[in-house]
């Protein structure tokens, strides 16, 4: 852990208003975050990891609280600039995929680049390119409703890479995987943070946490506890190999 | 410039996604730009047949008729055009011949004219043999009304051809007899066959001498007739319809000040005024129509806010991804527009349709046509109605919260 953090949250609260009553969903919480960290959220639900999540991608803003991304300070900035962000720095992984239904592998991967403004044919070939780094060059024009599961969350994390995001943010990646596509996609993960990428991922699932450096315990808005790992990749590798 | 691209890229897919629904969507524009084509090109139609049809009757034919206005008939004011006074224009104006009087016995389809036990209605005028240069009509059988017959008052009659069928007289009707006013008239001669203008039949007429229809009238009375004339040279029109009006006001002791009781009317003129009524017309119809397109637009509004519903998640995710306000903004708004602009090409072709197989049914029409102008309007009218009803679910799509969206389910 060293240089400067790639994120950085000071005194970050949320609070949100439901009725008479003020909910703090996150409370004065500080966090730090390098290059190349593997981390996971881990709390049950309620315990303010996705509002953190949330906030960490620039799809939220803190009601208090500095929230510092690759040197800038982003609370401030208005909705078209954290578009810009989120476009730039931040890649999402989410649990339901969340793929554009009506576009093919190839277009899905596209999208993000169209709001850079990056031309077709150059569009065209970092899709393919991402595509084939996840494994699915031979996928490029299904639809994701003839995708199996698996593939459509590879399909969701070639997205997320295709613009060289700062962070690759995932919210519960394996929630809708059964347990052999699950440890397939968090293999890809561990293979990631080993070429080099930041990851999060949220999750509540403590062996989703173990693959991870660095462990966040979240509770009832405020971080528990904030432990380095040794991380189980090369446990699981070990087992692969029997 | 490069989004609006992506934008009408993505705007097709939905569409294409959803074409049923699309086309249902787009259906009350369809049906708007149809109705707005078919009537145009229909009234254009039938303008343009009456123009060509006035442009035969030759730029150089002028006639004077009485215009009684509202105040004279109030006024209890007996307003004509006498043959006296075609006579002092005949002799104080220069450069006119073939000057005829047109006295009119009975209008279009109102005087009852028998043979054998058969009953047919025309109209009945009046005039001299001057009329057939005058106005071009020639006898295409027998021949057409002489001096000696107007000097003589004999009793004879020129007659249209849909007379023939409608009374039933023979293929060759010359010298049989009509009975019209209680008197016995002889068939001399047949008209060509003029068809009609704008849906009145012109075949549907008789012409005799006009010193036998004044007679009919009783010789006592002085008729109110038109004066048809013709003016030599057209560059003299102005001065001609100048001298003709300097005259008519002399004879109709009219002081400076006193409108007009009479009309010199070039056929230039008269299709002014035919073409005045029909534009009032195609406004009003117009009117009308735009008022379907104005529903056609609550349509398409109205399924754009449910697809803006239906697509929250697609737009959480678009969020998520980096589209900004605008991308959104303009993603929706193009998609309504195209979907308008496609409604406008399905109604223009299928208004254009109707208008020509409507033409083919009636042929009085001789066709239809579509001018221009009202392609422009159509599409511009489909694009602004698209523009003007996407604007509220475009809005709605770009200020989701991208967290919202994508939590929608």
């Amino acid at each position: 852990m060293t240089g400067e953090a790639i994120l950085e949250l000071r005194q970050v609260t949320k609070q949100y208003v439901m009725g008479d009553v003020t909910l703090n969903a996150l409370k004065d919480v500080n966090l730090a975050l390098y290059r190349n960290e593997y981390a996971a959220f881990i709390g049950p639900s309620g315990s303010g990891k996705t509002t953190l999540m949330n906030i960490v991608g620039c799809l939220d803003k803190p009601t208090s609280g500095e929230y510092i991304l690759n040197s800038t300070p982003v609370a401030e900035q208005d909705d078209n600039a954290l578009a810009r962000i989120r476009n730039r720095e931040i890649g999402f992984v989410f649990q339901n995929f969340n793929l554009l239904g009506r576009a093919n592998a190839l277009h899905n991967v596209m999208q993000p680049l169209i709001y850079r403004g990056v031309p077709l044919g150059e569009r065209k070939r970092m899709a393919t390119e991402a595509l084939q780094n996840v494994g699915l060059g031979d996928r490029l024009h299904h639809l994701p409703n003839q995708l199996s599961g698996g593939q459509r969350q590879r399909v969701a994390i070639a997205r997320a890479l295709v613009g060289k995001p700062s962070i690759l943010l995932a919210d519960e990646p394996t929630g809708n995987l059964d347990s052999s596509t699950s440890s397939d996609v968090m293999t890809m993960f561990d293979a990631l943070h080993r070429a080099g990428h930041t990851i999060i991922i949220v999750t509540h699932d403590q062996n989703i946490a173990n693959h991870c450096r660095r462990v966040i315990r979240m509770m009832d808005g405020q971080i528990l506890s904030d432990t380095a790992t040794a991380g189980k990749e090369e446990n699981l590798e070990a087992l692969r190999r029997v | 410039m490069y989004n609006l691209v992506e934008s009408l890229r993505s705007a097709l897919q939905a569409i294409r996604a959803h074409a049923l629904r699309s086309f249902l969507t787009t259906l009350g524009i369809i049906i708007a730009v149809t109705a707005v084509i078919a009537v145009v090109s229909l009234i254009q139609g039938f303008r343009h047949s009456v123009t060509t049809t006035f442009a035969t009757m030759g730029a150089n034919s002028l006639t004077i008729q009485s215009d009684e206005t509202q105040e004279d008939y109030l006024a209890g004011k007996v307003v004509k055009v006498t043959p006296d006074d075609m006579r002092v224009i005949q002799h104080d104006v220069f450069g006119i011949s073939n000057i005829t009087p047109i006295l009119t016995l009975a209008d279009f389809g109102s005087g009852a004219i028998q043979y054998g036990d058969q009953t047919a209605y025309a109209g009945i005028y009046g005039t001299t043999s001057s009329h057939a240069e005058n106005t071009s009509f020639y006898p295409v059988m027998g021949r057409y009304i002489t001096p000696s017959d107007d000097l003589d008052h004999r009793r004879v009659a020129v007659i249209g051809q849909t007379l023939i069928t409608d009374l039933n007289l023979p293929k060759n009707p010359l010298g049989q007899y009509l009975e019209m006013y209680g008197q016995w008239f002889k068939i001399i001669g047949v008209l060509k066959k003029l068809g009609s203008i704008g849906g009145q039949d012109q075949d549907d007429r008789i012409y005799i001498p006009y010193g036998t229809a004044h007679s009919l009238l009783g010789a006592s009375t002085v008729p109110n007739v038109a004066i048809n004339l013709n003016v030599n040279n057209l560059q003299n029109l102005d001065s001609v319809v100048g001298r003709i009006t300097e005259v008519l006001r002399r004879q109709h002791h009219l002081k400076p000040g006193q409108h007009n009781d009479f009309l010199v009317q070039t056929p230039e003129q008269t299709l002014g005024t035919f073409n005045k009524v029909l534009n009032s017309i195609t406004l009003i119809l117009g009117g009308i129509v735009g008022i379907s397109l104005l529903v056609g637009g609550i349509g398409i509004m109205n399924i754009m806010l449910v697809s803006v519903t239906e697509r929250t998640r697609e737009i959480g995710i678009c969020k998520s991804l980096g589209a900004r306000r605008r991308d959104i903004l303009m993603q929706f708004l193009i998609e309504a527009v195209i979907l308008s602009l496609i409604g406008g090409v399905i109604g223009l072709l299928l208004g254009y349709g109707i208008g020509v197989l409507v033409a083919h049914l009636v042929p009085q029409f001789l066709g239809a046509h579509v001018p221009w102008w009202a392609v422009v309007l159509a599409f511009g009218f489909a694009a602004g109605v698209g523009m003007l009803f996407g604007i509220a679910p475009a809005a709605k799509a770009a200020s989701l919260s991208p967290i919202d969206a994508l939590r929608y389910e």
